[in-house]
Order: C-alpha cells, then sequence, then structure tokens
C-alpha cells in the first residue's frame, strides 16, 4: 500500500546517521584498542590518525541525528513515532529541545553527544594517553549506540531507533488506511509535568556530569594498561574537578526543580531517582581526595583507583535504576519499563567497562605502588582518608536502602519503603552531615605528614568560638523547630548544623589567615566553605519549613480537638480551600483567590492568589503580593500544577493548586448566546447588563500585555450588575500558528461567562454570553514558607567557584582566565538559578 | 596507611552498616486480606479502585478527607481514608499503591501512588488507545 502524505526521507536519512555512527564507532574503539597494544612509534601514530577519522565522522553523524529527530518533531511530522509521543503542534519552540530529551533514545544520544565533546577535547589534550583513553570512550559509544540502532538480528530488534514509523510501532485500524496520516491530528506531546524552564537546561547539564566521569576512569584505565601506576593522577584531577562541579550542580538543579516548579514540596526527597545521581557524585569526590592525597604524599593510590572504578560502576547502575522500570512503585518520576532488550544492553553496558577495570585493578593489586609506613595521625591525608571513607560508606548507605525494589527483584521479596522514607536517610547523614563538616573544618588546617599541635590549636580556637557562639545564639533566638522526630534528632540537627557553621567560618578564616587572601591556591576551602553553608541552608530551611495552609492553624473547617475521626496530632491537615473573594486567613497572612485567567498556552489557568500580611498592632500593611500558581487541566480533568513563589532575601512564600472546582457538564453544555454589538451597545443579562466599550488591538492592559508584534483582539466591556456594582471583562481573541485561540472572561459574581467570538458586518463584533448557576468557583492550595532557602543556591554557587578555581589552579591555566571562567560560571549559574525562571 | 588498619576501618564500617540496615524499618507489600490480619501495621497495598462503590470528597466542606473503595487482585475490598486532596488523576488509574496501615475496616492511607495510562506514553496498548480515539 502506497501512504498518502508521509516524509519518509529524513528518517532514512535519520537512520544512516546512526547507523553510520554506529560502525564507526566500533572502528574507531578497535583502532584506538590496536593503537595502544603497538609500541612502533610509526604504526601506532597511523592508526590512531586512522581512529581520529572515525572518531569524527561519528561526531558528524550523531550531530546530524540529533537534527533530523529535532528537525522531525519541530515539523510535526506524526507519521514517526518519536515525533507524535514526544511532540504536539501547541508546544511551545521552546520546549522542542525537551521533548527530544524526554524519551530514552533522546537522552542516549545527548548522552553519547557529550562524549563526543570530551572526547575532542581529550584528542587534543591527553597526549600519549589518547589511545587508551579514547578506547575506553569508544567503546561506551558502542554500547550507548546499540541501545538506538534499531537493527534486526533473526527477528530480534537491537536497540530502539529514533526514527521508527508510528505505522509500524502501534496497531490500529486507521493504519490500514492510505491516508491515515490525517486522521492524526496532533501527537501526545511534552508530558505536561514536564513542560518547564528546567526541563530544557537540567538534563544537558546533568548529562554533561554523567558523560564527563568517563575520562577520570579513562585515564585511570590508560595507566593500568601500561602500567605506569600513578603518573595518571596529576592529568586527571582537573577531570575529576570538573566531574564534580558539573555533577554537582546538575544535581541541585535538580533540586531546584522540584523545588520550584514540581509541587513535591521541597528541593529533595530522598526519591530514588535523586539518590542514583548523587551517589555518583559522593564517590567521586572521596576519589577526588584521595587522589589529592595521592599527588601530595603517595598515599592512596590504591583507594583512588577504586573510588573512579566505583564512581563509573554507579552512574551506569543508576542509568539501570532509572530506566529499566525496576523503581516503579517506589519512585514518582524514573522512566517506565523499557523492554527485555533495553534492560539486557543496559546490563551488557555496567558488565562491558566496570568488570575489566575490577579485572585489571585486581590484577594489579600487589604491584601498585603504597607506602607501607603507618600515617601520622597528625598528618592532613590521614583525616582527608577518614573523610573519603565516610563519604563513601554513607552513598553505600544510600545506594543499599534505595536498591530495594532490587533486592525484592533478586530474591522474591515483597518489602517495601519505610513508613518514613525521609527520615531513613536523615537520621543517618545528619551525622554524616556533622562529622563532614568538622573534618572539612579542620583538615585544611593538618598539614602533610605531620602538623604541630600548638599551631593547630592557635588557627582554630577562633573559628571554633565563633561557630560555638553563633550556635548558641541561633538555639536562643532563631531554634530549630524540627520536634516531630523526638529530641535526639533535634541534637543530632543541632550537631550538625554546629560543624556545618563552624567550617564555613574555618575556611574563610582559612583564606585569609593561612593563605593571605590567595584565592588561587584556596579553591578547596571555597569549595568546603560553599558545600557546608548548603549544608547549613538545608538544615535551617528544611528544619523550619511551615506549612501555612495548615487548617489547625487557621481554625477553619474541622477545628482540630474536636476531630471525629481521633486522627493522631502529628498528622497535620495540610490543605486549604479558598472560595472566591472570600479573604481567609493563612498563618500570618491573608490570602483571597481573585480570580484565574487562561493562558495562551492551551488547557493552562493562572490562579490570582493575594496575599496580605497586617502587623496586628499596627494595623499597617506589612507585605501586599499576589502570587499566580497556575495548572494544566487536561481533558479528563486531570490536572497537573505549577506553583507560584514569592521570593524573599531571607525566605520564600511558595503555594501550589491541589484542587480547583470544576465546571459541571451541563454548564459546558450550555453554549454560548451569540450577540451582534457595536460600540456603546448594550445587552441585558439575568443579572444587569453590560456595554461593549470598544475593541482594541494588543492593548496592554491590566489583564494582558500583548506587543505591537502579536496578533490579538480584546474586547473592552463593562458589567453592570442590579445591585450597582461594576467590573470590567476583556475576552480576547488570538491568532498564533494560523488557529484562533479564545481566551474568555468571567465575572464570578455575576455567574456570567462572556467570550469574543468574531467580527460580524457593519463594524459589528459577536459577544457570546454564557450564564451559569454554579455557585461558587473555589481553589484547594497547599502553602509553605521555606526560611533561609538561598543559603542553600548560595553555598552551591560558591561550591562550583571553588571546583574552577581548583581546575585553574591544577592545569596551571593563567590567572585571568581562571577569574574569567569563576565570573562567567558565576553570573551564568546566577541567571540560571535565580532570573531566568521568575 | 598499613592494609591491617584498613580492614579494622571496614569492619568497623560494616558493622555500623548492618546495625543501621536494622534500624531501618522496612515495610511490606500486602494484600487487603493480609494487612487486615497485621493490623495497625505500615504496610504497602497494590489495589485498584473499586468503582462500584461510592467515592467521597468534597473540597469545600473538608479538603482533607478522601474516602473510597479499593480492590485487590484477589477480589477483597476495604474503606480506604486520605486525609489529604484527591490525586486528580484518581479515577483514571489503573492501579493504586497505597501507603498506610489497617485500622478496623479501614485503611488509614497517607500516601498515594498512582499507576496512570497518561504518563505511559511508553506502554504501547496504551498508545494503540490514544491514536485510535482519532
Amino acid at each position: 500500500m502506497k501512504f498518502e502524505g508521509e516524509h519518509l526521507l529524513p528518517g532514512q536519512i535519520g537512520h544512516f546517521f546512526v547507523l553510520l555512527a554506529f560502525v564507526t564507532s566500533i572502528i574507531s574503539a578497535i583502532s584506538y584498542f590496536r593503537a595502544s597494544s603497538i609500541t612502533l612509534e610509526s604504526d601506532k601514530r597511523s592508526w590512531i590518525l586512522f581512529a581520529r577519522g572515525a572518531f569524527f565522522i561519528q561526531l558528524i553523524s550523531l550531530l546530524s541525528v540529533f537534527f533530523i529527530i529535532y528537525y522531525i518533531c519541530s515539523h510535526h511530522y506524526f507519521e514517526y513515532l518519536y515525533a507524535y509521543k514526544h511532540a504536539s503542534k501547541e508546544l511551545e519552540a521552546k520546549y522542542l529541545l525537551a521533548c527530544i530529551w524526554e524519551g530514552q533514545e533522546g537522552s542516549f544520544i545527548l548522552w553519547s553527544l557529550w562524549h563526543c565533546v570530551l572526547g575532542s577535547i581529550l584528542i587534543f589534550t591527553a597526549k600519549k594517553r589518547e589511545a587508551p583513553i579514547m578506547g575506553v570512550i569508544s567503546v561506551a559509544q558502542c554500547i550507548l549506540l546499540v541501545m538506538i540502532v534499531g537493527i534486526y538480528i533473526y527477528d530480534v530488534r537491537i536497540g530502539s531507533s529514533p526514527f521508527v514509523l508510528t505505522r509500524n510501532e502501534i496497531e490500529g485500524p486507521i493504519f490500514s488506511q492510505p491516508g491515515y496520516l490525517s486522521f492524526i491530528k496532533d501527537g501526545i506531546g511534552l508530558n505536561v509535568l514536564l513542560r518547564n524552564y528546567w526541563m530544557v537546561i537540567h538534563p544537558p547539564i546533568l548529562f554533561l556530569g554523567f558523560a564527563s566521569t568517563i575520562v577520570p576512569l579513562g585515564f585511570a584505565y590508560s595507566s593500568l594498561s601500561t602500567k605506569n601506576f600513578g603518573d595518571w593522577v596529576k592529568p586527571a584531577l582537573p577531570w575529576v574537578l570538573f566531574s564534580g562541579c558539573v555533577l554537582g550542580v546538575g544535581i541541585m538543579m535538580g533540586g531546584k526543580w522540584a523545588y520550584e516548579s514540581l509541587s513535591f514540596g521541597g528541593y529533595w526527597a530522598w526519591d530514588p531517582v535523586e539518590n542514583a545521581a548523587l551517589v555518583p557524585w559522593m564517590i567521586l569526590i572521596s576519589g577526588l581526595h584521595c587522589m589529592a592525597v595521592y599527588n601530595a604524599t603517595g598515599n592512596a593510590l590504591k583507594a583512588s583507583y577504586l573510588f573512579i572504578i566505583f564512581s563509573y560502576f554507579f552512574v551506569l547502575y543508576s542509568t539501570f535504576l532509572t530506566r529499566t522500570g525496576i523503581l516503579g512503585d517506589t519512585s514518582v518520576h524514573s522512566f517506565t519499563e523499557a523492554g527485555m532488550a533495553m534492560n539486557i544492553l543496559i546490563g551488557i553496558y555496567v558488565i562491558a567497562i566496570t568488570l575489566p577495570m575490577l579485572f585489571l585493578f585486581v590484577k594489579n593489586f600487589k604491584r601498585i605502588p603504597s607506602i607501607n609506613k603507618e600515617e601520622n595521625i597528625s598528618s592532613r591525608e590521614f583525616w582527608m582518608f577518614i573523610g573519603s571513607l565516610i563519604f563513601f560508606l554513607a552513598a553505600l548507605f544510600i545506594i543499599a536502602v534505595t536498591s530495594l525494589p532490587v533486592y525484592n527483584k533478586i530474591f522474591g521479596t515483597n518489602y517495601a519503603d519505610p513508613q518514613d522514607r525521609e527520615f531513613t536517610y536523615n537520621k543517618v547523614l545528619v551525622l554524616i552531615a556533622f562529622i563532614v563538616g568538622v573534618l572539612t573544618a579542620l583538615s585544611q588546617y593538618f598539614k602533610y605528614r605531620n602538623t604541630n599541635k600548638g599551631y593547630l590549636f592557635k588557627k582554630t580556637a577562633l573559628p571554633l568560638c565563633m561557630a560555638v557562639i553563633i550556635s548558641v545564639l541561633l538555639i536562643i533566638f532563631y531554634p530549630v523547630e524540627y520536634t516531630k522526630k523526638g529530641p535526639g534528632f533535634l541534637v543530632a540537627i543541632y550537631l550538625a548544623l554546629f560543624a556545618s557553621i563552624f567550617s564555613v567560618i574555618a575556611n574563610a578564616a582559612y583564606l585569609k589567615t593561612v593563605l593571605k587572601g590567595n584565592v588561587k591556591a584556596g579553591g578547596g576551602a571555597i569549595a568546603h566553605l560553599g558545600f557546608t553553608l548548603m549544608i547549613a541552608g538545608m538544615l535551617i530551611s528544611s528544619g523550619n519549613k511551615q506549612v501555612i495552609s495548615d487548617n489547625r492553624k487557621t481554625g477553619l473547617f474541622i477545628p482540630f480537638d474536636k476531630d471525629p475521626t481521633g486522627r493522631e496530632p502529628n498528622n497535620p491537615l495540610e490543605n486549604l480551600t479558598l472560595l472566591k473573594d472570600v479573604p481567609t486567613q493563612m498563618g500570618k497572612y491573608m490570602v483571597t483567590y481573585l480570580s484565574d485567567s487562561g493562558a495562551l498556552e492551551k488547557n493552562r489557568i493562572f490562579y490570582k492568589i493575594h496575599f496580605q500580611k497586617i502587623d496586628s498592632a499596627t494595623k499597617s500593611v506589612k507585605e501586599d503580593f499576589e502570587l499566580k500558581p497556575d495548572v494544566y487541566r487536561m481533558k479528563d480533568n486531570n490536572l497537573s500544577s505549577n506553583p507560584g513563589t514569592r521570593h524573599y532575601l531571607s525566605h520564600d512564600v511558595f503555594t501550589y493548586i491541589s484542587t480547583t472546582s470544576v465546571k459541571s457538564d451541563n454548564e459546558e453544555a450550555i453554549k454560548f448566546k451569540i450577540h451582534e454589538m457595536a460600540t456603546g451597545d448594550t445587552v441585558f443579562s439575568s443579572k444587569g447588563f453590560f456595554i461593549l466599550n470598544g475593541v482594541l488591538k494588543n492593548p496592554d492592559n491590566e489583564r494582558f500585555h500583548f506587543k505591537p508584534s502579536d496578533t490579538a483582539l480584546v474586547a473592552d466591556i463593562t458589567v453592570y450588575g442590579q445591585d450597582g456594582t461594576r467590573y470590567n471583562a476583556y475576552p480576547a481573541l488570538t491568532i498564533s500558528n494560523q488557529q484562533i485561540n479564545y481566551i474568555d472572561d468571567t465575572i464570578a459574581r455575576q455567574n456570567l461567562y462572556l467570550n469574543l467570538a468574531g467580527l460580524a458586518n457593519n463594524k459589528k463584533f459577536k459577544i457570546g454570553v454564557k450564564e451559569s448557576d454554579t455557585l461558587t468557583d473555589f481553589i484547594t492550595l497547599k502553602a509553605y514558607v521555606f526560611p533561609h532557602i538561598n543559603l542553600v543556591w548560595a553555598g552551591l554557587l560558591i561550591m562550583a567557584c571553588g571546583f574552577i578555581v581548583s581546575i585553574g589552579r591544577r592545569t596551571k591555566a593563567a590567572n585571568y582566565i581562571t577569574l574569567l571562567s569563576v565570573i562567567s560560571v558565576l553570573a551564568a549559574l546566577f541567571y540560571i538559578f535565580l532570573i531566568a525562571n521568575n | 596507611m598499613k592494609t591491617s588498619s584498613i580492614i579494622v576501618l571496614i569492619t568497623i564500617a560494616a558493622a555500623i552498616g548492618v546495625l543501621l540496615m536494622y534500624s531501618v524499618d522496612f515495610s511490606t507489600y500486602d494484600t487487603i486480606g493480609s494487612a487486615k490480619q497485621k493490623q495497625g501495621k505500615y504496610v504497602h497495598l497494590i489495589a485498584k479502585l473499586d468503582k462500584s462503590k461510592p467515592l467521597h470528597y468534597d473540597a469545600i466542606k473538608d479538603p482533607n478527607y478522601l474516602s473510597f473503595y479499593a480492590i485487590d487482585s484477589l477480589g477483597t475490598s476495604t474503606q480506604v481514608i486520605y486525609r489529604n486532596t484527591k490525586p486528580p488523576e484518581l479515577e483514571q488509574s489503573e492501579r493504586v499503591v497505597l501507603k498506610g496501615k489497617m485500622v478496623g475496616n479501614i485503611f488509614e492511607c497517607d500516601n498515594i501512588l498512582l499507576k496512570c495510562p497518561s504518563k505511559y506514553k511508553d506502554d504501547k496498548k496504551q498508545l494503540e488507545k490514544t491514536v485510535t480515539q482519532y
């Protein structure tokens, strides 16, 4: 059968490039390994040149694949399953990239593209290590590309190509018709939960972090294979720092996304997907510290190898957890079951890369040099090693608890998450935070090999005293109110808070007194300062997080002491219903649900909520602002909400909508009654009348802010109630992508819906009127106050700067280059985290 | 650092780890029948919404009270009370994971995880349903 209207050429070209990339990745892997096993310089050289050629062809092929997927999605070619599943016509242009990495295939392509970028840098910088490192990267590329290659071997499909056709993949009666494409009006589109600024920016950063962890692994391999143990550490250090920086920032971007856009009520929930990204980072940081120890003293080389290998192993293990659907019942946001073939491929990836590395490591274990002398307890390396070990064990604890679904699968058990998942992690990690805080505070003042105790006490006494004073002041004036887990946990929180503050002060003092402001050498101190500031921010903002929509505090609805069902007191009622136009006390605020309005995006509704805080003594208004949380309401009344947040320097007021009133079916069924009105005409309704004042083109008024380049008409209508009230209404119509969108307006008090239905003859306009008998509009919302949340983001930014300063020092970059990098990264992160999405 | 001290450290760490793992109070997946046997114990139920029985939620009266009936694969049914807002996709869900405990004949739930068709584009059966809607 010949099908009509299909565009098959892009898909064919795309699949060709997928195959080309796959074949060239095999060629470059083989050639690089061949090159690293040859000693004759001229032969080696020609193999390397050949491998480079293959690598660059692969780079170009992958770029082409990426652009063709983009082309298919942006042109809405729904004959391709990928476009059908991930794109839709109403999708805004900025989300087209997001819909590429929404799917498994697209995210694998993103990952392998980063491999290509990093590989290209290594080709020019790795010198004698190029062949072994690039060999490792090329093997990883082969495996990633198998996952999207989509070829058949004896009826078994290997990998799933992003260019498969809808009609071949899913069955349906329409596919037996030549003109089936005309029946597919639109694609499914990007999941509304993911229609978000962070979905565009977070995956590329996180995947760069994941992809970059292969570089240290490649360096470790280069030394194991050449038996030149130890000489890899120095050149690999900048790459480990880079990975640590990017992965750390990527993880916290996920946290920021969860915090400000997903209604999880916070930035970290110990969800398996979050843990799976955190664990490789923690092990990488352990590896980083061991490598620094080796670099300075010659100790801890074996541990460096082991941590670098483990860190990559856990990158792959987290890929396995999040992409095979094994987390199904425990995580709110993992990929779903990808099919047996994909699971096997991911399994192969884990085995093919990390097992040979571990084998090589064990085989050479005896030959890897180590110092057979007990480390001095007053040496820096001893405490750095202890710190690394504790960080590593904390990571193992996290992944051990997270892997519960895996044990169930293997042993056939049916264990489930503990009752309070967050507390299970928190009660252990709060102690880790204490130890890490103290170690990062003190270890800078230790010297390698041996430290004079008098020096140590002299230098750390002042920071210690300051930390004690600040902690005591905090306990008195700003206590942590997290009492629901008992006094023991509260003490642990205070200990961790004290240790973090101690570390912040001690590291700042180290920069000033020991390094005498020589910031260039203080990358470690800066990163530690940032990290512990972040921990302090987390302890304060989570410990003192307040649910201000708690019904018990407002005294509305069921008073707590009269609860007829005898609920437990530690289980608060966290949702509050607001009736339209009825002010309600919520925490310290008087809140009023004012209005709702459609957005240009289909199905999206913004709710305007007014917050006012009045000083009870002086009756003056202390705070007055409006929040606009929004929801996507889908066809079947499903809804997905985005929070509205008011940012202050010291805290955030955060709210999201969990339920809204639903227009009843018979109300939907009532049709708009169309009146043809000229400017100045009056129409009577059951509760009053309204006058059309005029129709404006692209106005900039209280409801809309159109630009002159838009195509929008807005009717300006004044509604008069029988009781003498007056309201303004602005129903509108806009034209975009050759489609007309109607944005209705409602006057709730009059139960009146107004709609601008179009133009009529004789300079008249069609105004639609609908009256309903629904009693009230309401929304149910949750609201929190997060105090001092900015400490978390500030700490992260400082930590990132610390990493960059260290990279600059380790690569011996010129001062101005380091300075420029710090400034540009700081500016970019500041923009990304605090400005871009507000 | 000597090998002996490394071994000592690892042993201490492993001991701590084992103790911690014991202190993690894992819950279990249960059927409604077995949950009724374990009164008051925190369990996970895998069930689905029983559409033949009433679902009660009135956000104006009390936004923190949802009551519905869940039925598991063995056909046992129980009333569920969830003191929170109604998850918007509850009626469309194909499967729910309910976390909470049985108190008498009522399941006091404090967390609901939904398996919804709309979120699962990668499921071919669902795609077939969507594409044939046109």
